[in-house]
């Protein structure tokens, strides 16, 4: 008997709450960006699942283009992080708060 | 044995993204990502979806992690400084969120009848009908990716290689010096230093003609 959709799919929820925790709770902003990458990947590995389940290749090049929108991502974050770093801030989300109401 | 795979690969996903929120120094938790990344591929081959895990392996456990760690080195790989603030109805209201999310999905998932996967053709995940896919009906989405990332890569020039605040110094009898003059001097100084060191060597060299 192989594993059904729902399998991966619980998987799946594990992965994303695994790392929404992790970017509500870690306050070291690149491990923030680490989590992000979970919380994608974990929304990756449902869609190529519905994909495989429905027989449609959609959910695949879904995946492909999340892919590049997460690298795009990293690079403005990683970028974020070394422009903070150049100006001799604080790595810390909760000391980061100039622009907070 | 797909069970089976799925299992390990499973187990290793979700503990491998467990260790990336736990760890306390980054570089561990970029490590851990990789093989967080590593089982995800696992479990698209395992979905018969050859393209996507190739793209995973090459494009986040290749490109995207060289960058992270890159950054990690450049930055320091320092643990998080312990403030004084106890942050428990931040961790509580963080914990609920991941919580409800799961038990919302896992709800979900029980009263559906998600069973039995389609039956595929065995080119089901391969590049070319992928390829072809994003060249015929998803050239939009194509399109836009590569405008996303063209100003990415601007975004991050801009932002790494941007113009540092002038930093004004001033002389040892108070005359300011205007930017670039004391790396300058710094300079003609080593050059001095250089030929005057060498000036006894080409000498004695000379003598010994």
């Amino acid at each position: 008997m192989t594993p059904g959709v729902g399998a991966y799919l619980i998987v799946s929820a594990l992965l994303f709450a695994i790392g929404l925790a992790g970017v509500l709770l870690r306050r070291n902003p690149l491990i923030v960006l680490l989590s992000l990458e979970v919380m994608l990947n974990s929304a990756n590995l449902s869609l190529v699942a519905f994909s495989r389940y429905v027989g449609g290749r959609d959910g695949q090049v879904f995946a492909l283009v999340v892919m590049g929108v997460a690298a795009a991502e990293v690079v403005v974050g990683l970028g974020l992080i070394v422009a903070l770093e150049r100006r001799r801030l604080v790595l810390d989300t909760e000391q980061l708060r100039s622009l907070s109401g | 044995m797909t069970t089976i795979v799925w299992f390990i690969a499973s187990v290793a996903a979700i503990a491998s993204a467990g260790a990336v929120v736990l760890q306390r120094n980054p570089f561990v938790s970029a490590i851990a990502l990789i093989g967080h990344f590593a089982a995800l591929a696992t479990l698209y081959l395992l979905l018969q979806s050859d393209f996507v895990a190739a793209a995973q392996v090459i494009v986040y456990a290749g490109a995207v992690m060289v960058m992270f760690l890159f950054v990690i080195a450049y930055v320091g790989p320092r643990g998080e400084v312990a403030t004084g603030r106890p942050r428990r109805a931040q961790t509580f209201f963080a914990l609920l969120a991941g919580a409800a999310i799961l038990v919302e999905v896992a709800f979900a998932i029980g009263r559906s009848s998600l069973d039995s996967a389609a039956s595929v053709h065995h080119d089901f995940g391969s590049p070319q009908a992928i390829g072809e896919l994003f060249f015929t009906r998803y050239i939009g989405a194509f399109e836009i990716v590569s405008l996303l990332l063209l100003v990415a890569a601007i975004a991050a020039v801009v932002l790494g290689a941007g113009p540092r605040p002038p930093r004004v110094r001033e002389d040892a009898d108070g005359a300011v010096i205007p930017a670039g003059e004391e790396r300058r001097r710094a300079s003609a100084a080593l050059i001095a230093s250089a030929t005057s060191a060498s000036a006894p060597a080409t000498g004695t060299g000379e003598g010994a003609s």
